[in-house]
């Protein structure tokens, strides 16, 4: 290891280039931790917007007019608005009318950080998209076979969790697939109130060494490797779900 | 509610139906005693369809009474499952679940509505697929079955409710001819065990050999019934005589 990191300080004093995150420990330390705040943001916001996704469109299919015209009131906001705006309307607005809360050693904090902040608003962000994304799914499942599992006696609810969500699912699996990849790379709008995810802690490093050019290559890649391992599950659980004979 | 057999098990009494300003179901009234086959025949729009449909509450009713075993139909605190118990129903387009294979297809209501246990309904699963002429095809999947296997399928799924009559809307309609005729069998077993049965169906050799009772129906009115042999040599109504003489 030493040798590995021998040689990028070589690197740098004959070349220039500058990827102090290889070799030095400090700054190894923050980028993967960086790293791991983005991988952790990430799957959390995806596991939340895909439950709102599901929620959502069963509410969508209430009888009650209202808990319809709040769903739908929900999806136009958030789909409208800049995800950073409501970023900032999130831990700016409603963070500051939220009570302090006292922490152990007798200080005072928010009662919900930054990283909460984040996983709310991306989470609604990404989950309006998946609202309208399952809805679209539930729609393409036919009536008839709807009414055959009804003249089974299934409830509207078991209809939905057996019958009708496992085909949408299929159906959106590409769109979703879609929604979430933007998800991924949306998570660095949690720098804007200091989450310390991968973006934040690579501005940290460029901002003492003074390698930004070094560490824009590196998020790029980051990113694409990141976004890659998500496409690549999500078309494996594509293939998984493949039914003989349904679908094309 | 008490029912007993020596009473109609079906008694339908002056149903009206609407779908908006078209009334669909003018007045309609029959009744089914316990064992009995009936066979509905009439033109394509006459609300063949919609009668059967209202016996299961799939579609709701404007005027009259349908009593399935003593239990009303029309009542607005009707206990939809518990109706659903008693009546099965095979559609014309089969509508099994593309995601299950067959004989998940078959074990899913009891398992899921009924909550049995899951080995108990395996066994009768089996038997059903067996009964009805599909062993080995348990794991395929409906995509994989022809439509006569899949309609195969739909009876036994209806069947393993254990429900006590079996509605059959036009179930050969959409079959291919050299198929149809091993569904025909299937409901004619159905029909000798004992089975009461409500069958639309345009198949007038089978309407004639199993049914114990023809209706005609037409433009929403039930136009002449009698059993099978008064029926088609001696129709009275000039309206049943032309499609008789059109279908013939
Ligand atoms: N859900 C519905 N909404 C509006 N009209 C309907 C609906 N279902 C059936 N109809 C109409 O009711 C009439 C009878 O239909 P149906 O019961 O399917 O007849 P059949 O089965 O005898 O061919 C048709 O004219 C049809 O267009
Ligand atoms: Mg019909």
């Amino acid at each position: 290891m030493e040798l590995v990191y021998e040689w990028f300080r070589e690197l740098y004093q004959t070349t220039g280039i500058n990827l102090p995150f290889i070799y030095d420990s400090y700054d190894r330390g923050r980028l993967i931790d960086g790293f791991l705040t983005t991988v952790e943001l990430s799957l959390i916001c995806l596991f939340f917007s895909v439950v709102i996704g599901i929620i959502g469109a069963w509410l969508q299919g209430s009888s009650f007019t209202w808990t319809r015209r709040i769903v739908n009131g929900y999806i136009q906001l958030f789909r409208n608005t800049p995800p950073l705006v409501q970023l900032y309307f999130f831990y700016f607005a409603i963070g500051s009318m939220l009570p302090r809360v006292e922490t152990e050693w007798g200080g005072q904090a928010p009662m919900l950080g930054s990283f909460a902040w984040a996983v709310i608003s991306l989470s609604f962000f990404a989950g309006a998209f998946n609202v309208e994304i399952f809805r679209s799914g539930i729609e393409a499942v036919p009536k008839s076979t709807v009414e055959a599992a009804e003249s089974l006696g299934f409830s509207r609810f078991q209809i939905y969790r057996d019958v009708t969500l496992p085909l949408a699912i299929r159906v959106v699996l590409p769109s979703l697939n879609n929604n979430l990849v933007n998800l991924v790379k949306t998570t660095t709008l949690a720098y804007a109130i200091a989450v310390p995810e991968m973006l934040y802690e690579s501005a940290q490093i460029w901002s003492d060494n003074v390698n930004v050019p070094e560490m824009m290559i590196f998020l790029l890649i980051a990113y694409f490797v990141l976004v890659g391992i998500l496409v690549w599950g999500m078309n494996r659980w594509e293939r998984a779900l493949k039914i003989p004979g349904f679908g094309s | 509610m008490s029912w007993s057999d020596k009473e109609p098990m079906i008694s339908v009494r002056n149903v009206h139906k609407s779908f908006g300003d078209f009334e669909v179901l003018k007045g309609v009234s029959f009744d089914v005693m316990k064992g009995e086959v009936i066979c509905i025949i009439g033109p394509s729009g006459s609300g063949k369809s919609t009668l059967i449909r209202c016996i299961n509450a799939l579609n709701d009713i404007n005027e009259g009474s349908i009593l399935v075993e003593g239990l009303e139909v029309n009542d607005p605190k009707l206990n939809k499952l518990e109706l659903r118990k008693k009546v099965g129903m095979v559609f014309q387009q089969y509508n099994l679940f593309p995601h299950k294979t067959a004989l998940e297809n078959v074990m899913m209501a009891p398992i899921r509505v009924l909550k049995e246990d899951k080995k108990e309904v395996e066994t009768r699963a089996r038997a059903l697929i067996k009964k009805v002429r599909l062993e080995g095809k348990e794991n395929a999947y409906p995509g994989e079955l022809s439509g006569g296997q899949q309609q195969r399928v739909a009876i036994a799924r209806s069947l393993a409710m254990k429900p006590d009559v079996m509605l059959f809307d036009e179930v050969t309609a959409a079959l291919d001819p050299e198929t149809v005729g091993e569904v025909l069998v299937t409901i004619k077993e159905l029909a000798e065990e004992g089975m009461t049965c409500i069958l639309v169906t345009h198949e007038m050799g089978f309407a004639r050999e199993v049914a114990d009772q023809v209706y005609f129906t037409d433009q929403g009115l039930i136009v002449e019934h009698g059993p099978p042999a008064t029926f088609f040599e001696n129709a009275k109504d000039p309206r049943t005589r032309q499609f008789l003489s059109q279908i013939l």
